[in-house]
């Protein structure tokens, strides 16, 4: 919408609360009324995703219309006068949260995304407390906890199917569907089996997408804290790329600012015994893969050899392309080679008996809460799992919260060497397309045995396009590479 | 079948003799019974395909939408748009893009069953006609969405269609013209809501059959994102006679804003019970022809729309039926159920049933349906287990207006009709049942008690045999007592009693 030239496209006059305004043709009520400085009310609208008019928070009044009319479907047209905030409007958008309530287990103190839920903050905005509530039978469900993830509670779903939408949508897994119809009417897996069972790909977007605390995150900081006190265990921790940009954020900092003295700093107050980076495994993890490539490039089995850390990737073809498994590489995720480096090599070099350690790590996805979990991610030995406990971004902000660090005085310091030296290329795991742009650039050094200047291979890096292809010439051989972003092209 | 007049004759009389049918004005219902359904030669033989013939070789396109129009032929799926408008808002760009015609045959009002009649009796009325819709606004291809449950009218309407492509009249180049079109039958669960047309096309389409929100209207963007139009197996039935006998013959019968007939599906307390086809604006009164109340009970209402209408009290049984008036007195159409109400029926109760069908089909997609009519539902069972307020008639209210303005689609907007037009005419029952604990007609279990008058009971023991809780208590040739704890009132003690001991109250 932005990028529009606004001379070329239709612009439709119309009137929002009395106040003239212009938008381009097509656009819906809440879209005019959004460049107008007026918000409305939403709850089931994720644009572009799901836009479907079912909560009808979004109701508002036009004129010779007969009844109310949802302003996130509703096209405007010219000379249309809207009101999005009459007693009419109030009293419709009070009287649904009412209802909505009245399906809802309404136990706010317990809920994780209490202060963050959208539902919360409407009654609030609305002046509509849990006495107000229409009082009558609810469903009852039970908690779904098998995924090693997310727990789902359908307790406090409010049906607004943005989970749906995204999972069918953006994701294009479709783990999740409405079932039943009327009061009964609920999200599940098909034939009701739970979302263990699923094609789940365990990437979370669902979370992201839930307005309630219907679908939230496991949180394993119990464990982290009980193993940090624990003086039997010695309690590593790595953190991901990527952790670095995005954790200043949630402690009011610029987006992206890069907190990686800060954050070592933290972890070693919080009581780690080892605060490591993962770029020394991500770059493992890209010298594995390049030699992979180079010896499949020799041989030509298993070609093209499509590289990817990303556990939801891995699960996503396992589930739905198990033809193209051989052609992944065979090794490991950078957190999880950190794990297995931690409980072999760094425990004997340690004196460490493999047992005592726990390998904590911090991700910026959940799917690597079910990596981990993985059976067969045990390099020290059966029940020994390379990593222990997988934290979210968010799980990490908590346990500094927690602990009273405050984090923007916190000073800069560094990781603990040995596992703490890395290359330029481990760095490049968080940005989009960085994988790839690694191992070329790993493999193309080591074929021609020289080191290359900066910047090649960057035609697959950036969030721009989906798909990004591009040809180049490594040590005498032709390799054509396609990088692809969200699991929707995958398809 | 006909309660009253063939027994009164003693020997069975001709249709012209019978009241019940010679009072009525049969176009829908013109071949059913009357020819054998699955021979396209007697529907030929009944002037079938004379209508497509003509608007294909004698008229345009346009002129067809003309006729439609001006006939005044309005829809009878419901709501009562007029279906020459209907095709002219999707006759737009003839040829240049896909279009479907559709044709709504997933009748769900508990009781009608007139499309199933029409399909079951004459399907071939449909088929003409969808390819004359197809033709008016530029269609190559149709859909006939019909319920699973009728299986006998999926039989018919498939031997119809086949007859017709073996024929040439459907497929390419029909009757050796430029039109091509080709129908097909998609089968429905048997969900209500699929009557409402975004819903039904979502269901055509194979995805879970939920209404969207409007615009797009289909007549823009439909079925698989084309111009569609979806009319009811009975509006279609009325197609070919208006195309052979004229705009005026068809406009000439019905009323002033509402032309043609209506059949509608008398059911309920009345002696005979059936199919009935009158001209539109015919009276309540008018329509004796179903013979009246049986064992001589006062008529008390009448219920239109099915569960997305209301109730037309004793008081207003001269208006002439016609789509307005209807509204007007806060009923309306629907798909002409007509289900009567004698003095014996509760009017909460009867919201409360209808509500029950609503809430169980709702989709379960906006809030307003899925949880208002089930909370609007509860409240209706508190007052009639006798733990209603006064305070609980506003909330009902409110409620009600509240889903009738917010729901996504026709079915939850019209959900609280019938316990809205019930409050309008029968307050003083929900009044009695909250103020005094009693239900006037006797059927809300709860706020019934039965008790044995001791000066009348003989001890004959018949009810307290008859008792399936055990709760009548008395010796032989005592007069007996009902322990009311135990009681579930079942009535079958005041039945067995030969000496009238037991009242109800």
């Amino acid at each position: 919408m932005e990028k529009l030239n606004l001379q070329t496209v239709d612009m439709v006059n119309l009137r929002i609360n009395n106040i003239p305004c212009r938008a381009p043709a097509g656009s819906t009520i809440l879209e005019a009324a959004h460049a107008a400085g007026i918000a409305i009310p939403t709850l089931c609208y994720l644009k572009g995703v799901n836009e479907i008019g079912a909560c009808r928070m979004c109701v508002v009044e036009v004129k010779g219309a007969k009844s109310l009319v949802t302003a996130c479907v509703y096209p405007i047209a010219e000379g249309m006068e809207v009101f999005t905030n009459t007693k009419r409007v109030q009293a419709a958008r009070r009287t649904n949260l009412k209802l909505l309530l009245s399906i809802h287990d309404q136990e706010c103190l317990s809920c994780p995304r209490s202060g963050e839920c959208e539902l919360q903050r409407l009654c609030r905005e609305y002046g509509v407390d849990n006495n107000m509530a229409f009082e009558g039978e609810k469903n009852q469900y039970e908690i779904d906890a098998s995924t090693p993830h997310l727990i789902r509670n359908n307790s406090k779903c409010i049906l607004c199917r943005r989970c749906v939408a995204t999972c069918e949508k953006v994701i294009r897994v479709s783990a999740i569907a409405v079932s039943q119809r009327g009061f009964k009417t609920h999200v599940g897996s098909s034939f009701d089996v739970s979302l263990g069972q699923s094609a789940c790909i365990n990437c979370g977007q669902c979370i992201v997408a839930c307005p309630t605390g219907a679908i939230t995150t496991v949180v394993e900081t119990d464990e982290v804290w009980a193993a940090i006190d624990n003086p039997a265990k010695h309690v590593v921790i790595q953190t991901a790329p990527s952790v670095r940009a995005t954790l200043g954020e949630s402690f009011g900092m610029p987006i992206g600012s890069n907190v990686e003295g800060k954050m070592a700093a933290a972890l070693r107050r919080l009581g780690f015994d080892g605060v490591y980076d993962t770029d020394f495994a991500a770059d493992m993890t890209i010298m594995e893969e390049a030699t992979e490539f180079m010896e499949r490039l020799k041989t030509g089995e298993h070609l093209p050899i499509i590289t990817s850390c990303c556990p939801g990737w891995v699960k996503y073809c396992e589930e739905f392309y198990p033809e193209f498994l051989p052609n992944l590489p065979s090794c490991k995720s950078p957190q999880q080679i950190f794990g297995a480096l931690a409980k072999t090599y760094y425990a004997e070099k340690h004196g460490l008996d493999p047992k005592d350690i726990v390998c904590i790590s911090v991700m910026p996805c959940t799917a690597k809460k079910f990596e981990h979990k993985r059976e067969d991610e045990c390099a020290a030995g059966e029940g020994i799992p390379d990593v222990d406990i997988a934290l979210t971004t968010r799980a990490l902000d908590n346990m500094i919260r927690r602990a009273g660090l405050l984090f923007e005085q916190m000073p800069d310091e560094e990781f603990d060497p040995a596992l703490g030296i890395a290359s330029g290329a481990g760095h490049l795991f968080g940005v989009t397309g960085g994988v790839m742009e690694a191992t070329l650039r790993t493999a193309a050094e080591t074929l021609t045995g020289k080191e290359l200047a900066d910047p090649v291979f960057r035609a697959v890096r950036g969030t721009d396009r989906g798909i990004k292809e591009a040809e180049y010439e490594i040590g005498g051989a032709l390799v054509r590479v396609c990088c692809v972003s969200g699991i929707r092209n995958a398809s | 079948m006909l309660y009253d007049e063939n027994q009164a004759a003693g020997t069975v009389r001709s249709l012209e003799e019978t009241d019940f049918f010679h009072k009525q004005t049969r176009i829908v219902l013109r071949n059913c019974g009357v020819i054998d359904p699955q021979s396209i030669e007697e529907y030929i033989a009944r002037d079938g395909y004379a209508a497509l013939y003509k608007a294909l070789t004698d008229m345009t396109p346009d002129s067809v939408i003309e006729t439609i129009l001006t006939s005044g032929l309005r829809g009878r799926g419901g709501a009562g748009f007029p279906t020459g408008l209907k095709w002219k808002f999707a006759s737009g760009n003839r040829g240049k893009v896909q279009k479907y015609v559709c044709c709504n045959a997933d009748e769900g009002d508990p009781g009608a069953f007139m499309d199933r009649s029409v399909l079951e009796g004459d399907p071939h009325s449909v088929v003409e006609a969808m390819a004359i819709a197809a033709y008016a606004i530029g269609a190559s291809k149709g859909y006939v969405y019909v319920r699973a449950e009728y299986p006998v009218a999926v039989k018919h309407l498939g031997i119809a269609i086949q007859q017709a492509k073996e024929r040439g009249l459907l497929g390419r180049h029909i009757f050796s013209t430029d039109f091509s079109f080709d129908l097909e039958i998609k089968l429905g669960a048997g969900a209500f809501v699929c009557g409402e047309e975004t819903a039904l096309m979502t269901s055509i389409e194979g995805k879970r059959g939920e209404p969207h929100p409007r615009p797009p209207f289909p007549a823009v963007k439909g079925l698989f994102e084309s111009p569609t139009i979806l009319n009811n197996v009975e509006t279609y039935a009325n197609i070919c006679p208006i195309i052979l006998n004229g705009t005026e013959w068809f406009a000439a019968i019905g009323s002033e804003k509402s032309k043609g007939t209506k059949v509608f599906a008398l059911g309920g307390k009345i002696k005979n019970t059936g199919l009935v086809e009158v001209p539109m604006g015919t009276t309540l009164r008018e329509k004796d022809i179903g013979g009246g109340i049986p064992k001589g009970k006062k008529f008390k209402a009448a219920q239109t729309g099915g569960p997305s209408g209301g109730c037309i009290p004793a008081s207003l049984i001269d208006t002439p039926i016609d789509y307005d008036n209807l509204i007007s007195i806060g009923t309306m159409m629907g798909s002409g159920g007509l289900i009567v109400m004698d003095e014996d029926t509760c009017m909460v109760d009867i919201a409360k049933f209808f509500l029950e069908f609503t809430v169980d089909e709702s989709c379960g997609k906006c809030t307003p349906c899925r949880v208002g009519t089930k909370r609007l539902l509860e409240l209706l069972n508190k007052i009639t287990e006798g733990r209603g307020t006064m305070e609980d008639l506003e909330r009902i209210e409110e409620l009600a207006a509240f889903i009738k303005e917010n729901s996504l689609c026709g079915l939850g907007q019209t959900a609280p009709n019938p316990v809205l037009s019930t409050l309008r005419y029968f307050r003083d029952e929900y009044v009695e049942h909250i103020v005094n604990n009693r239900c006037p007609a006797g059927v809300c279990k709860a706020l019934l008690t039965y008790k044995i008058d001791p000066a009348k009971c003989k001890g004959c023991t018949a009810c307290a045999r008859a008792c399936p809780a055990g709760a009548i208590i008395g010796s032989v040739k005592n007069p007996h007592k009902i322990d009311t704890e135990k009681c579930v009132k079942c009535g079958g003690c005041m039945e067995k009693c030969r000496f009238d001991a037991i009242s109800r109250d």
